[in-house]
């Protein structure tokens, strides 16, 4: 798609990043994304290195596998041992539960499979009516609509849903209570944006005087983001600016919302080293009760271990430390052989950093 | 995992559309979410299309920042 070359035209990325030098205040300012896919872009073009250094772009929990809690990845286990082919993204396998990953589950003979989406394994399913399946569906708000259109649907009776799927903004709004963790702006994400359009972001500007640009994910969306937050600030004004209206309306997506509403109710949900967040998740509605893995194979597991001795993934997904200040980044965590969540994903900011050697 | 890729629309069939990721990469994926035409791009996500992309809007954006970034260009 040829308009879409432009938004990675390194001429104008320069002409914005010296706008953005420009603009930037002489004291420290700090926008925070919340996307794990935000992260690759700023990592990958590095666009940190043309912005100044007092203008600051942290990450928030904007990976959907990384913020997974492990009682949940317990839950997806315990199927998986108990004889239920699970089917879920594979960025999941590795990420510890208390015990067990569910690599390591599937070492101890449970099936364990990888699908590209909910779609495949409702083709699984139909394909194995002697087996039990449960789809482990994680996810934000993007990924939720297309979970409830398959639940709608009518799934073959022998799958069943491992429902884990989390809302963002009530994630943004724990940020803006964590004491001394300071943020100007926040980046706000495309797709989640995408399916919710932008009224849910206006409580930020608001009632929290909190400006927000929602950005999508090439090189200039970001640089663009950056430099509307930089006027917003200039002007003394916090409001909620769109700056990838190629993708995301007012309204979002009203059919992906409707889907939503229809299968989901909203509940309180666990968020891996940050407890319970309000009104930050999804459950199947009772209605649908049947196709609720958790129910038909009595698998609830309330509490787990979400973080290994020294791992401080829950201080990098709220963006209080960068991956760098984790004593065990590139030493006793690695890629290879990751000790938290945030090494496991290619949405986790540690295993991000990592693989583009980023050091500091 | 909120990844989305655009692609453009070859074929529809009710829910099921082939569509074109580029480089001769064709695949199905399930446009139930939205109202796509044949020869839109689509943004996919996980086998299924969340949103058709608007390309005026596109380079609308694209035109608005050079234009704006040339008219503050003296100041800088
Ligand atoms: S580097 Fe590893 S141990 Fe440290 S916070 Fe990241 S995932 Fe946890």
């Amino acid at each position: 798609m040829k308009e879409l070359a432009g938004f990675r035209d390194p001429e104008l990325a320069k002409q914005v990043a010296k706008h953005i030098r420009k603009l930037a205040p002489d004291y420290l300012t700090k926008f925070c994304h919340v996307c794990g896919t935000h992260e690759w872009t700023m990592t990958h073009f590095g666009l940190r290195s043309l912005l100044p250094k007092n203008v600051e772009v942290i990450a928030g929990p904007g990976c959907p596998v990384c913020v997974l809690p492990a009682a949940e990845i317990d839950e997806a286990v315990e199927l998986a041992l108990k004889g239920v082919t699970v089917a879920t993204f594979g960025d999941v396998l590795r990420v510890p539960g208390s015990d067990l990953s569910l690599a390591e589950a599937r070492a101890k003979g449970g099936d364990v499979r990888v699908v590209y989406g909910v779609g495949d394994a409702v083709k699984m399913a139909k394909e194995e009516p002697s087996r039990e399946f449960a789809f482990f569906a994680i996810g934000f708000e993007t990924t939720a609509p297309l979970t409830a259109n398959e639940v709608l649907k009518g799934p073959p009776k022998n799958l069943s849903f491992l429902v884990s799927h989390r809302l963002i903004p009530p994630a943004m709004e724990l940020l803006l209570g964590v004491g001394d963790l300071h943020i100007d702006g926040f980046i706000a994400p495309g797709h989640v944006s995408t399916i919710i359009g932008l009224k849910p972001y206006e409580v930020f500007p608001s009632a929290y005087r909190m400006p927000v640009v929602v950005a999508g994910f090439e090189p200039l969306d970001v640089l663009f983001a950056v430099d509307l937050l930089l006027r917003q600030l200039g002007d003394s004004v916090a409001r909620l600016e769109n700056e990838y209206g190629r993708v995301v309306r007012w309204e979002g997506n009203v059919k992906a919302l409707k889907l939503i509403s229809q299968v989901f109710d909203v509940v309180d949900g666990g968020w891996r080293g940050l407890g319970r967040l309000p009104s930050s998740a999804l459950t199947l509605k009772d209605e649908f009760r049947e196709w609720d893995a958790r129910e038909r194979h009595s698998v609830r597991v309330e509490v787990g271990r979400d973080l290994l001795p020294g791992c401080q993934c829950h201080l990098v997904m709220i963006g209080k430390i960068k991956p760098s200040e984790c004593p065990l980044f590139m030493g006793a965590c690695t890629p290879e052989s990751p000790r938290g969540a945030c090494m496991v994903s290619v949405e986790g900011t540690c295993r991000i950093w990592a693989k583009h050697g980023v050091k500091r | 995992m909120c990844l989305a890729i655009p692609a453009r629309v070859i074929e529809i069939h009710g829910d099921v559309a082939k569509v074109d990721f580029g480089e001769g990469v064709l695949r199905e994926v399930n446009v139930a979410l939205v109202e796509a035409k044949i020869d839109e791009y689509v943004l996919v996500h996980a086998g299924y299309a969340i949103q058709v992309i608007d390309r005026k809007e596109a380079e609308e954006t694209l035109r608005l920042w050079n234009e704006i970034l040339k008219l503050e260009e003296p100041n800088v």
